[in-house]
């Protein structure tokens, strides 16, 4: 090895676990959170599998109807409170946001580690309602049903509500950082587009989730004290709930996208050695997005027998927000122009998104259709369609990100041939899982369905096969990344010949960042000014 | 499981899509072709181009970077990707919302059926009084009303052939028409999530001719009349919802199974036992929560008003012919 053998850096810097649990370091916090937002995955990703192989035959398999309805609700809501909306934010974005603006820290270190401590916390309620009786209500929590099914709702309702708190928290903390700790030099206009990307999400982290906090302590007090406020049998109205809901849980559709389309001008610069199209365009989109995501809620209520009037807002406003999406996605393909494009794994991560995230959205302009959406509301292909969105867009780009900052998270380099195969595994499988249920949902399948007619049986078999090959994909990359971790070849400073302040500091950084503050003259994706 | 027949109807459309049979089924699998295509044409151009970059700007052994200043900027070339995309989904946006006007004002002239959804069994009402479980007759080419509500939790109802689709809420009445243009047995589904029985909540929308329509309506149920009583009880059991909660195979669902229980005791909620005999089913027919099998929920429906005396002997008999 050239490089000396023990350098100080944050994950040398102190021993002993008590190290860990007490820091301030948001490096340290960052990598807490991806190891329990990594358990999250496999836990979610374990019940996916359950629960597609119950879907084997119409009929009963492995479970009971209550059992299956218990795993799909739990599925969603670890994948969605406990995995996608914590994933990028809170472990790249905090490894990553003071280094790439030139900071020692984030603004309240302390505040980080206390929005750690509250998503351990509000997990614990999450696996307490899974071992009590499980929620089988589906992740939404739609009334009257979640009010008196006999299941344990209110803890894993309360595990979200806590775990919209550390979400709040992550969100203001970056957006004071983002404002007060940038490196001298470094203007808006020059920050990395993951920085903008994390600004754009905090925005609707801490504007949304307090109305999730407040449905779900509504619902408690509900269920609790036999107040009515959406059970109609005590003179509430169910349909309030889905407004109520949807509110945040739309914009929480971009929490989780928006830091991914920030990984993804990222890998795109890097890996093609060139300047970004469209800077500001991409910049402004993010902050479009953020704010017309807060007026499409209603969406989701088009069969709900909400008024018509509202229905047409809404389908219009949906589909002003595809425009800055698809506007995006033609910069990231205008930016490959006359690159210099290296094939690694983070790159084909970026491919996977560009392909998977665009199919999403295709069928997101169908769904967006008023008459379209009446005969596919509530089937196969909204399934289909979220897990293009969800799974095909922010997950890719979390992989992508992942593998990208790996050297620089622990200074080991991964086998890439072994990240190749698990990509190819991963690929496939996700496509015959989901491209599998859009025709599923064309044929008329709805979703939720324990049994289904004889009919849909082939389609839902080759689904359910998917899963297995997606499974051994992602088996394959916990194999070849704990490697990396036991016996990976020392990574350099700078493996991917990446421009952004990350890279100017050592690998794994050291706790302070850098060791002298950096001075930013320049734009972040210089690649025709600078020669790496 | 059940309603083989009924099922059919479901595979016989163009392409994807089951069969279209009603005057909504055009408009909206042009509107879903027509999306389709046009977002097939524009991801084969983005495959193409994204392919395309790649092979001919890949890092590899003899390729030399194109050097100069980085294009980051082409006003013409970015208003060409925002503008024609923008006005291609407000045209969408145009088609689809029209079409859904069309679904939500009903034509004066319907014929006005109410509809109860409740766990887990569909029910009819007809203006004369008629109520039927599970299967609803309309007659073809007139528009069907549909007045809509719920006894308690949210359920959905859903024709994929029809093209319809519409929440049923409790305490609020929700309204859908549909003109079927041709008669057969079609599919209905609840499609909002509502419990252990939500994907056996199922039934039929029998669509038939005016005059069998007519004849229909003036001797509901009569037409059971000939049925021996066991048989009668095994089609109560299929077209009256039981069979979403009760198996016949001895397997454990939301309800007991009806299997090999009759005439043997039954230990009920609470302590105590109940013989299961001819009173014991008819009064958990009419009141299902009286006594409740230990281990399950009182969660049954009442029946109460909507089986006959001779449809309930109908499945005391078939209980019977369970061993």
């Amino acid at each position: 090895m050239s490089l000396p053998a023990v350098r100080t850096d944050y994950i040398n810097a102190t021993k002993g676990w008590k190290s860990w649990l007490t820091t301030l370091d948001h490096k340290r916090i960052g990598i807490m959170y991806l190891l329990f937002i990594a358990i999250s995955f496999g836990l979610g990703g374990f019940f996916a599998l359950a629960l597609r192989m119950e879907l084997l035959n119409p009929g009963k398999l492995l479970f009971t109807a209550k059992q299956y309805n218990q795993l799909f609700t739990l599925h969603g809501a670890v994948m969605v409170f406990l995995f996608i909306v914590p994933s990028i934010p809170a472990s790249l974005g905090n490894f990553l946001l003071p280094l790439q603006i030139g900071a020692k820290d984030v603004a309240f270190p302390r505040m980080n580690l206390m929005s750690f401590y509250l998503y351990l916390f509000g997990a614990v309620f999450c696996v307490y309602s899974m071992v009590a009786g499980a929620a089988d209500t589906g992740w939404t929590f739609y009334t009257p049903y979640s009010i008196t099914t006999s299941t344990s709702v209110i803890s894993m309702t309360l595990g979200a509500f806590i775990l919209g708190f550390s979400s709040i928290f992550t969100g203001l903390n970056f957006i004071v950082t983002i404002h007060k700790m940038r490196a001298p030099g470094m203007t808006w206009f020059r920050m990395p587009l993951m920085v903008w990307a994390l600004y754009a999400t905090a925005i609707i982290q801490v504007l949304a989730t307090p109305v999730l906090g407040i449905t779900l302590l509504l619902l408690i007090i509900e269920r609790v004290a036999g107040i009515g406020i959406f059970d109609p049998a005590l003179g509430g109205d169910p349909v309030l709930f889905q407004h109520f809901f949807w509110f945040y849980s739309h914009p929480a559709v971009y929490i989780m996208i928006l830091p991914a389309m920030g990984v993804m001008s990222e890998l795109v610069t890097t890996f093609c050695k060139k300047n970004i199209f469209g800077y500001k365009m991409i910049a402004y989109s993010s902050l479009a997005i953020a704010i017309i995501s807060f007026l499409v809620w209603g969406h989701h209520l088009f069969v709900s027998g909400q008024s018509d009037y509202a229905a047409m807002i809404f389908s219009l406003l949906t589909y002003l927000v595809a425009i800055p999406s698809a506007v995006k996605i033609f910069n990231w393909i205008a930016t490959m122009y006359q690159g210099e494009i290296d094939l690694k794994a983070p790159f084909l991560y970026f491919l996977a998104f560009l392909f998977l995230f665009s199919i999403g959205g295709f069928t997101g302009i169908m769904l967006g259709s008023l008459s379209l959406d009446v005969y596919l509301h509530d089937t196969y292909f909204v399934v289909a369609h979220f897990h293009y969105v969800m799974m095909g867009g922010t997950v890719m780009a979390f992989l992508g990100g992942l593998h990208y900052w790996w050297p620089k998270m622990f200074g080991r380099m991964y086998s890439e041939g072994a990240a190749f195969v698990a990509w190819l595994f991963i690929m496939v499988g996700f496509n015959m899982v989901f491209f599998t249920q859009f025709l599923l949902g064309t044929k008329g399948m709805p979703r939720r369905y324990y049994s289904y007619l004889d009919q849909f049986q082939p389609l839902h078999a080759f689904s359910t096969s998917g899963t297995w090959v997606l499974t051994v994909g992602f088996l394959i990359m916990a194999f070849y990344l704990v490697e990396s971790l036991l016996n990976g070849k020392q990574a350099p400073d700078n493996p991917w010949g990446g421009l952004t302040l990350e890279w100017t500091t050592q690998s794994p950084p050291i706790t302070e960042n850098f060791l002298d503050t950096p001075i930013v003259d320049c734009g972040p994706y210089e690649y025709d000014k600078v020669k790496v | 499981m059940d309603n083989k027949i009924v099922n059919e109807s479901l595979i016989a459309g163009k392409g994807w899509f089951p069969a279209d049979v009603s005057t909504f089924g055009n408009y909206v699998d042009s509107l879903y072709s027509f999306i389709l295509w046009v977002s097939v044409i524009l991801f084969v151009a983005i495959t193409i181009v994204v392919v395309t970059f790649v092979l001919k700007y890949r890092k590899r052994p003899g390729y030399v970077q194109p050097g100069g200043e980085h294009i980051t900027h082409n006003t013409k070339l970015e208003l060409a990707w925002t503008v024609p995309p923008l006005i291609l989904c407000l045209f969408v946006f145009y088609w689809g919302f029209t079409g859904f006007l069309d679904m939500s004002v009903a034509p004066k002239n319907g014929e006005e059926i109410h509809v109860v959804g409740k766990k887990w069994i569909w029910q009819f009402e007809y203006k004369n009084g008629t109520k039927t479980l599970s299967e609803m007759v309309v007659p073809v080419n007139t528009p069907i009303i549909l007045v809509m509500t719920s006894e308690d939790v949210l359920h959905s109802f859903y024709s994929p052939n029809m093209r319809i689709k519409r929440d049923v809420v409790p305490n609020r009445y929700t309204k859908i028409w549909f003109q079927a243009t041709r008669t057969g047995n079609f599919q209905i589904f609840c499609t909002e999530f509502c419990g252990d029985g939500h994907s056996q909540m199922q039934g039929t929308i029998r669509v038939v001719s005016a005059e069998e329509y007519k004849d229909w309506l003036a001797n509901s149920g009569s037409a059971d009349d000939g049925l021996p009583l066991e048989k009668l009880g095994e089609k109560v059991y299929s077209a009256k919802g039981c069979v979403a909660c009760h198996s016949i195979d001895g397997s454990a669902m939301v309800g007991p199974s009806w299997k090999g229980t009759w005439g043997t005791s039954r230990p009920m909620t609470g302590g105590g036992s109940v013989i299961m005999d001819e009173n014991y089913v008819k009064e958990s027919v009419n009141y299902p929560i009286a006594k409740v099998v230990q281990g399950y929920q009182p969660v049954m429906p009442s029946y109460k008003g909507l089986l006959s005396d001779r449809e309930i002997d109908g499945v005391i008999a078939y209980l019977k012919t369970l061993k």
